[in-house]
């Protein structure tokens, strides 16, 4: 436990400063009650884990999404917004649905990196029943193969407004 | 007043008995119902009139029987069980009209119920020994013909009559044993002469007649070891008979030990409370638990029935201790909580016994794994439930709180100016009470929870019916009564005080002081006050359903499926049932209950690696049950089987018999 | 029962209502900074709530009544707890209203609601966590109760107020052996009854851990809020009956404001300097597993019963 205790001391903050003046470009499409609070229920549906290693860095203590008021949650019920990964397989085209159904509005979903944009790679394959925006309606995307940490947490500071 | 009531209560069950004998089947039901439902609403305004202070009420039958007459003496001790038996019988009566239309209807039952719901009022108003007794022996004969309602297409109601005769006959053997002991060393017959007698009882036969009251009284209460009849006649009874016995017959047990221990012996050494402590700890520790793990609701209202006793013999154990040791303003504590108890208790459990008729009826099934989704289906017995349920978890603001509060008061201020003996026995008691009361509202969170809540678990519940309007009545009527007695348990502060001096041995001042809205204890700095606690909660759900409702709510969305992980589909299967909720609180206490568990895997015939089905059993037995009664019967019937090679059908053996017997004979009488 | 008891009741209720979420945002905070993040600021659980009341409010097909009415008799419960707890002053109007008895059995009272909720939304999960927060409920009683008793031997009152008073008349005694023993105890079981590390983790998304989150997994909107802002408000009752039961100084025993407001900050600094210890613990130790946690209620049971054979033989 002293150990540990001195690793935090050594450690100090790691987290990485945003620029002053780096203010996010709000998300016009933000709704009013999401300004300051926003929680998220990942969905993974069918990536190839990449995104999700990404997504993990952003709430990580380098990137700390949480400084916005952003957390992860364990229910679509306590959901905000939906980060949707991966092309969506046929497997999970029908909770992906269910998922979305079960979000009390105002609600997000947001497409995590290029497959949940068009499928990627795997556009076209047998077990893909096609891209996030076919099976829900897509309010906000985030590119990239896999997206890098840091934005991530600039789209979300632009729904938080912070 | 109290004369005219009795008399009225005596008249109006033998006419009920008559029209349970004479009528035809429609009219036989409803004038049993309403007759036996008079009977006990006299019994229960002569208790009120006593409890009031109309002061003892006494009378005199001196050639009633060949050998003896009966007396009647009424005071308030005699009276708070008179009306606790009120209390649950003329609901339970009104509630059977209903009932016994769709089941037993039959002449005996009818019969009986009356004679049941008086002959129970009447022991406690008995005034000797005789009139004990054969009050005593009505009621145990009428409860056994009630136990055997339905034995026609159930054979475990047999079985079950069986275990309940034996018991309810060792107790009457013990009973008379001690009486008779006791009449005849304090020389007289009636209550009044053995209190002016029971100087010349010897300390060794004082303490023999105890232990045969505790043994005799015990088992008509249900406390561990003599339970066993409890969980086996409660579910086979008519559920408003089960409510009966529950709620007001067992009671007489404990009736029957503050009467006898403490009024006509006065009381005696620490030891005796000490001892109906240690059983009181025991029946509510093994009773919880088992409660705990049923899965049948009946038998584990039933068991929580043993457990519930147990907290009574806890508190009344509690008086004779502090008695004993010179403490008796806590004595009275103790009693007045023991005492409250036996009235709430009998309103609480008969109210989820008449609950759990109520689902049997409508879905025939009292297998709380087959039940769900009831809430929906049965509104008026879910909620009515519910109440019964908070009761007897002894949440705030109903009536279970306020006993078990008076008992933990009781219990907790006993340190500092005890004996050792009390100081080691106190926190052992405050943690069975406390660990009991956490035990019971997870229990009765199984059992309102996966009877009522959620989806469904079979066709049967799925088309459950809201019962007859009669039995509605008396389910809201006892739920009204539970709801009463929590706000206004104030009322029994005199009455208590009457109880407290009606027991001589054991107590005297008064017990709780009240200003109509706060309970004090005497001796105890310690106040409560229920009806505040009811209103304060009251405040805050209205505050906080307006601070919501303010705030920009955009609508609510109704009738979605539940989120189950995104699963396809979401069905009943996937439901918490009784027993799986109840499964960790199992593992916890694994050493106590010793359950017998069987899994069988089968695996797919191309490989062992693949399973195809897997098969899980569990039994719990009773352990007293499966190591005491099951030996014990083996036993006998072993001597049986032994006794059997004297008659072989042989005459020459027969003959021989004859004339040893003769021999010994003149022998003897030489 | 007079109008300043009840306008004292208020004001704690009030305040402790506008308090309880600050606090879990600064226990989440510790915890950030510890972890070398830099953490979302204190007032985001105010954030959270008032974001959930504006957000639609789902029920399912399954439920019913039970499912509706639980949050308001959680937060209610708490609530009215709040204003029992002596927080501010011993002059509570509530304080006669209820004792430490009727404060355990009160809060039992909600534990029961949520864990019926839970059943009724009719899910494998729902079920589960109202299992296992009745089983931890069932259990941890017998040591609030028996660590009541140790304290109530020594000032021969179960009302709080009474409990405090004799304290501040007598210091020695919070740091007697009783005090200190039913102290530990009391602190095992706020740990195990508001779902802290290592009983329950209140951050897990992993649902087969989950025992308070799995409960409240079908609630949304300002259903959620109040469940949430309940489990804050049960969370600061706990650490106030830690913080003034055994430490009352600076609590007020009068009702005057300037009196009130130092009992106020007094409390405060007690408040935060529990949750702070508990947020840095909870940095360094991790969740046992569900069938450890009897054992560690049972050693706090242990705790207690020598709390009251020492308050016994030691007086």
């Amino acid at each position: 436990m002293l150990k540990l205790l001195r690793k935090i001391v050594r450690t100090g903050r790691v987290t990485e400063t945003i620029p002053h003046g780096a203010g996010p470009q709000p998300f016009l499409g933000a709704p009013d009650p999401l300004r300051g609070s926003l929680q998220v229920r990942q969905v993974d549906a069918g990536s190839c884990n990449g995104c999700e290693a990404e997504f993990a860095a952003a709430f990580g203590p380098v990137y700390d999404a949480e400084r916005f008021g952003v957390r992860l949650v364990a229910s679509p019920r306590h959901a905000d917004a939906l980060v949707v990964t991966g092309p969506v397989t046929r497997n999970m085209a029908e909770p992906l649905m269910k998922a979305w159904e079960a979000t009390p509005g105002p609600k997000l979903v947001i497409a995590l990196g290029d497959c949940a944009r068009d499928c990627g790679v795997f556009a076209g394959g047998y077990g893909v029943a096609g891209s996030v925006a076919d099976v829900v309606p897509v309010d906000l995307e985030i590119l990239g193969c896999p997206p890098a940490p840091a934005d991530i947490v600039a789209a979300l500071r632009r729904i938080v407004g912070s | 007043m109290v004369g005219f009531s009795l008399a009225l209560a005596a008249v109006a069950a033998a006419l009920a008995m008559a029209a349970g004998a004479a009528l035809p089947m429609r009219a036989r039901v409803l004038w049993v119902g309403v007759l036996t439902a008079l009977s006990a609403a006299a019994g229960g305004a002569a208790a009120v009139a006593v409890l009031a202070g109309s002061g003892t009420f006494t009378a005199n039958y001196p050639n009633l029987f060949p050998l003896g007459g009966v007396r009647l003496e009424f005071d308030a001790l005699s009276a708070i069980f008179v009306l606790a038996t009120a209390v649950v019988a003329v609901p339970a009566s009104i509630y059977g009209i209903g009932y016994s239309a769709h089941g037993p209807a039959s002449r005996p039952v009818q019969i009986a119920f009356p004679l049941l719901v008086w002959s129970v009022m009447m022991v406690p108003a008995a005034g000797n020994v005789t009139g004990l007794i054969a009050f005593w022996e009505l009621m145990a004969l009428s409860s056994l013909v009630v136990v055997l309602a339905e034995h026609h297409h159930n054979t475990e109601a047999r079985t079950a009559a069986q275990w309940y005769a034996a018991m309810t006959h060792l107790s009457l053997l013990a009973i008379v044993l001690a009486l008779i002991v006791l009449a005849r060393q304090a020389g007289g017959d009636s209550f009044a002469d053995i209190r002016l007698g029971v100087h010349q009882v010897g300390p060794i036969s004082a303490g023999v007649v105890f232990l045969l009251t505790l043994v005799g009284f015990g088992a008509k209460a249900g406390v561990v070891p003599f339970h066993v009849w409890l969980p086996r006649a409660h579910p086979e009874a008519p559920s408003h008979a089960s409510a009966l016995m529950s709620g007001a017959m067992v009671k007489l047990g404990v009736y029957g030990l503050v009467r006898v221990g403490w009024d006509l012996l006065g009381g005696g050494p620490v030891w005796w409370g000490a001892v109906v402590v240690v059983v009181g700890l025991v029946s509510a520790m093994f009773g919880i638990l088992h409660a705990l793990i049923a899965s049948d609701l009946k038998r584990l209202l039933a068991y929580s029935t043993t457990e519930n006793i147990g907290l009574i013999f806890i508190g009344v154990g509690a008086a004779g201790m502090f008695a004993s040791s010179g403490n008796r303003t806590l004595a009275a504590v103790a009693l007045a909580a023991a005492m409250l108890h036996v009235v709430n208790h009998a309103a609480f459990k008969g109210l989820l016994f008449l609950g759990a008729g109520s689902i049997l009826s409508a879905t025939g099934t009292r297998d709380l794994d087959r039940l769900g989704g009831l809430a929906r289906r049965m509104p008026v017995t879910a909620a009515t439930f519910a109440v019964g349920s908070l009761a007897i978890a002894a949440l705030p603001p109903l009536n279970g709180f306020v006993s078990e509060w008076l008992l933990l008061q009781s219990l907790v201020h006993s340190l500092p100016s005890s004996a050792a003996v009390v100081a080691v026995a106190m926190p052992v008691a405050v943690a069975v009470v406390a660990l009991t009361g956490g035990l019971a509202a997870a229990t009765f969170v199984k059992a309102f929870g996966t009877a009522f809540l959620a989806m469904p678990r079979t066709a049967e519940a799925d088309q459950a019916h809201e019962s007859p309007r009669t039995m509605q009545i008396g389910l809201v009527a006892l739920s009204g009564v539970c709801i009463a007695l929590a706000l206004a348990p104030t009322v029994f502060a005199a009455p208590l005080q009457r109880v407290a001096l009606a027991v001589g041995g054991l107590a005297d001042g008064r017990p709780i002081h009240t200003n109509g809205v706060y309970l004090q204890l005497s001796g105890i700095q310690a106040g409560l006050s229920p009806l505040l606690l009811a209103v304060g909660l009251m405040v805050m759900i209205v505050a906080a359903l307006a601070v919501v409702r303010r705030g920009r709510v955009r609508r609510t969305i109704r009738d979605i499926p539940a989120w189950g992980c995104g699963r396809t589909v979401q069905t009943a299967r996937m439901e918490y049932t009784a027993t799986s909720f109840a499964e960790p609180l199992q593992r916890v206490f694994d050493d106590v209950l010793h359950p017998e568990i069987d899994i069988d895997v089968d695996h797919r015939t191309e490989s062992r690696h693949y399973v195809q089905a897997i098969r899980y059993r569990m039994h719990i037995r009773d352990g007293f049950e499966h190591r005491l009664y099951l030996p014990l019967l083996a036993a006998v019937r072993r001597w049986g089987d032994r006794a059997r090679a004297v008659q072989n059908g042989s005459i020459h053996r027969y003959l021989a018999y004859s004339l040893v017997t003769l021999i010994v004979v003149l022998v003897v009488s030489r | 029962m007079s109008a300043t008891g009840i306008a004292v009741a208020m004001l704690q209720v009030v305040l402790t209502i506008a308090a309880a979420p600050l606090l879990v945002g600064m226990m989440r905070l510790v915890r950030a900074r510890l972890e070398g993040r830099v953490g979302a600021p204190i007032r985001q659980p105010w954030r959270d709530l008032r974001k959930l009341l504006r957000k639609e409010r789902m029920v399912s097909a399954n439920t019913g009544w039970v499912f509706s009415i639980a949050p308001l008799v959680l937060l209610a419960s708490a609530a009215l707890v709040a204003g029992i707890v002596p927080f501010l002053s011993t002059r509570s109007a509530l304080d006669q209203v209820g004792d430490l008895f009727a404060v355990v059995y009160l809060l039992l009272l909600g534990t029961v609601f949520l864990s019926l909720a839970g059943l009724d939304a009719g899910t494998a999960f729902g079920g589960m966590g109202a299992s296992r927060e009745m089983t931890i409920a069932a259990i941890a009683e017998p040591t609030v109760l028996v660590a009541i008793f140790a304290l109530s031997v020594s000032t021969g009152s179960s009302n709080l107020g009474a409990i405090v008073a004799a304290t501040l008349a007598h210091p020695s005694t919070a740091a007697s052996p009783e005090s200190l023993l039913a102290f530990a105890a009391l602190a095992v079981v706020t740990i195990a009854e508001t779902g802290r590390i290592p009983v329950d983790n209140p951050a897990t998304h992993l649902e087969l851990t989950m025992i308070h989150e799995a409960m409240i997994l079908e609630y949304s909107g300002p259903d959620l809020a109040m469940v949430e802002l309940a489990a804050h408000l049960r969370l600061v009752v706990f650490l106030g009956l830690l913080a003034n039961l055994f430490v009352p100084w600076g609590i007020a025993t009068t009702v005057q404001p300037l009196h009130l407001a130092a009992a106020a900050a007094a409390v405060a600094i007690k408040l935060v300097a529990l949750a702070a210890t508990i947020a840095a613990i909870e940095v360094f130790i991790a969740k046992v597993r569900l069938f450890r946690v009897p054992e560690l209620l049972a050693a706090s049971f242990v705790l207690a019963f020598l709390a009251v054979t020492a308050s016994f033989f030691l007086a």
